[in-house]
């Protein structure tokens, strides 16, 4: 049994098409269905996010099980396999398990380092979990990978900076002010990066928001959606000592805010420090406002530079990351290599021991003057033929299961011994972990 | 035994400022763990040791350099566990425990032999006297250690530089605070220190005040710490300007302490 993977991500279709090919998270029991119903389909789970689609399954025929799949894809969305061919990929076996596990580990982000992709995982596999089209295997395999996501979070940084703007100005806030909880919010201007940086501070938890703007009755709506306080743009400096954090982004043309107004007001406020965001181009605040003690000031250039520098330190620990997920795939392709193993013993000792035994019946039966002890004796003789005979193969099989093509040897085995080996028991597989 | 103590009190410290600069390399939280745990150890160490010598000695064991800087190191370690404990800034002692250990690795350079204590000194007031000032010390010594973190966390603000030292150090505010938190606990302890220290002067020597250098340094402390509180509290200096002045004031006291001692002859020299 083999894992597979086939999609497409940003990485190889561009918006248009991954539109064209996404399910709707609130159907996904037809596909699903769909898929698993495909002889050559055992299990299935089907990931789909504004970045990606793609489907996880088993099957013992690579090469038709990957092109099942890909027709699937086609067929269902009413696309031509030629249009979609060029911008699906396909793995399978190791590839496969890297390919899973980076994704969850948001290593093929778009935004290396996101935290969505997990989630969405996680709601794809409830799905497959739900309508059963997952079974031992991708149970065990998603699992895995949500453990070995937990442990790139945890054990690198990859998630652990700002890379938007205004994620980053909350961060820098929180580095100057500690808590924000009794901190206050004042935005001078409207625009919309200044409504969202306002929001992220909202989130986490600043005390109050003022706004103000040129047009009162804009300041006005502005404050009612955050339950502020709106300011005429006239008094902006008589209230500026009660902002903590302040948001610019006016359309002005020249400085608004100069390091003689900031030094007037830092005084007010007894140099309690200030923070002063500026998010408009052409710049709202003086640049030299910066060096008025205990004032910090970060235009857009600063705060991207933040970010820029932020997303290179996730490219480093992606380094780290890819370790993990090394160390990750040893141990689940041990697990997934030895899953045929077991049962094929299993097999080849029963059917040994059927021949054996019919034989044994026979002469037993036919056997008249078998002396006292004779069946005891007959016995142990065939099942010491049988067990030299199977040791060595037995052997073999146990060997190549810890680790490399087990298949082939499987496969030989079953085909040599005419096997008819079922799907692997639950009990079989709390076995093979050890 | 109590030669013993002293190394064992030492190497506990040489481990813990190790294991805090690995800290500041690695912030890993089992390893702040295991930092404080050495730290903690070789305070209680170091606190027998203390103890073990007021036995022997009959005295309290701060009437030598020797024993000044054991006690002033015992001091910085006993505020800076207490800092750690209610601010849980285990980055803090990246900063602190150097110093700490710095200081009692140079209490060794002076002669610690117990010897039998000047008559002069021989009063209660010794002890009150000497405790309160090292305690007012070790403050100001851990008020140094988180101004110093504040000018470089600072720096890297203005600059726009924010690399990986700025993502461990604490925010701003918390190392204001302490820098604060740590003058408020110094500064009426170094007022009573200087008290006492008049109080005991009378009775042991007749007059409250003889402008021994001793005492004109430890009144200069006095008003640079007297001029950063008042700041504070009326005109707002937070932040840098506090900094600046906790470490210019560490200076003055470093001078007090140990210059004056060393280099200017007086009725404090103990050597």
């Amino acid at each position: 049994m083999e894992i597979i993977v086939v999609g497409l991500s940003h990485k190889t279709a561009s918006v248009d098409i991954r539109e064209k090919v996404a399910f709707s998270p609130t159907q996904m029991e037809k596909p699903l269905r769909a898929v698993v119903e495909r002889p050559e389909i055992t299990e299935a789970v089907i990931v789909s996010t504004c970045n990606r689609v793609e489907i996880y399954a088993t099957t013992r025929d690579i090469a038709g099980g990957m092109a099942r799949i890909k027709r699937f894809l086609a067929d269902y969305h009413g696309i031509s396999t030629d249009a979609l061919e060029p911008h699906l990929y396909a793995h399978h076996g190791e590839t496969a398990i890297r390919h899973v596990f980076r994704v969850a580990a948001s290593l093929d982000s778009m935004v290396v380092g996101e935290p969505q992709i997990l989630g969405q995982i996680k709601t794809a596999y409830g799905y497959a979990a739900e309508f059963k089209t997952s079974g031992i295997i991708l149970n065990r395999f998603l699992h895995k990978a949500f453990s070995v996501a937990k442990r790139v979070r945890t054990e690198t940084k990859i998630a652990s900076s700002a890379v938007s703007v205004s994620f980053a100005a909350v961060e820098l806030a929180k580095k100057i002010f500690g808590e924000l909880s009794d901190k206050t919010v004042m935005l001078v201007g409207a625009g919309e990066m200044c409504e969202l940086a306002a929001k992220h501070f909202l989130n986490n938890g600043v005390r109050g928001v003022m706004v103000t703007n040129r047009t009162f009755e804009r300041a006005e709506r502005l404050a009612e959606e955050f339950e502020g306080k709106a300011i005429r743009f006239e008094d902006l400096f008589d209230q500026l000592h009660k902002a903590d954090i302040v948001l610019s982004s006016t359309g002005a043309t020249h400085f608004i805010i100069k390091p003689k107004d900031v030094e007037e007001v830092i005084r007010r406020r007894k140099l309690k420090p200030m923070f002063f965001i500026d998010i408009a181009v052409p710049r709202d605040i003086d640049p030299k406002v910066n060096d008025v003690e205990n004032v910090y000031l970060y235009d857009m250039d600063d705060l991207q530079g933040v970010v820029a520098s932020n997303l290179q330190q996730r490219a480093e620990e992606a380094k780290k990351a890819e370790a993990i997920i090394d160390e990750e795939i040893g141990q689940f392709y041990k697990w997934i290599s030895n899953l045929e193993v077991t049962p094929t013993i299993v097999a080849l000792r029963s059917k040994f021991d059927e021949i054996r035994r019919n034989e044994l019946e026979k002469t037993l039966s036919s056997w008249k003057e078998l002396p006292p002890d004779g069946e005891k004796r007959l016995e142990a003789l065939t099942n010491a033929i049988v067990n030299k005979l199977l040791h060595p193969p037995i052997a073999a099989l146990k060997r190549t299961g810890q680790g490399g093509r087990t298949d082939l040897y499987v496969d030989a085995v079953r085909t040599l011994f005419d096997l008819q080996t079922g799907e692997p028991e639950a009990g079989e597989l709390g076995e093979l972990e050890e | 035994m109590n030669a013993l103590l002293f190394a064992i009190t030492l190497a506990l410290y040489l481990a813990a400022t190790v294991a805090y600069l690995a800290y500041l390399v690695k912030p890993r939280e089992a390893l702040g763990r295991v930092a404080r745990r050495i730290l903690t150890a070789g305070f209680a160490a170091h606190c027998v040791y203390t103890i073990d010598r007021y036995i022997e000695a009959g005295h309290t064991p701060i009437t030598n350099l020797h024993e000044s800087l054991s006690f002033f190191g015992l001091a910085i370690v006993g505020v800076y566990l207490a800092c750690e404990r209610k601010y849980r800034t285990v980055i803090l002692g990246s900063f602190v425990t150097p110093l700490a250990l710095l200081i009692l690795s140079a209490s060794t350079s002076f002669p610690a032999a117990i010897v039998p204590l000047n008559p002069a000194l021989k009063s209660r007031w010794l002890a009150v006297h000497t405790v309160m000032a090292f305690l007012s010390y070790a403050a100001f010594a851990v008020a140094f250690g988180a101004a110093i973190m504040y000018l470089i966390q600072e720096r890297f603000l203005k600059q726009k530089k924010l690399g990986a030292m700025y993502q461990k150090l604490p925010s701003l505010d918390i190392l204001d605070e302490i820098n604060y938190r740590c003058l408020t606990f110094g500064f009426p302890l170094l007022t009573f220190a200087i008290i006492s220290g008049a109080i005991w002067a009378e009775t042991a020597w007749g007059t409250y005040w003889s402008w021994d250098p001793k005492e004109t340094w430890s009144l200069i402390t006095w008003f640079v710490y007297a001029a950063l509180i008042h700041g504070r509290l009326t005109t707002g200096w937070r932040g840098k300007k506090a900094a600046i002045l906790a470490i210019v004031g560490f200076f003055v006291l470093l001078f007090t302490f140990l210059g004056v001692n060393l280099f200017l002859p007086g009725l404090h020299s103990y050597k």
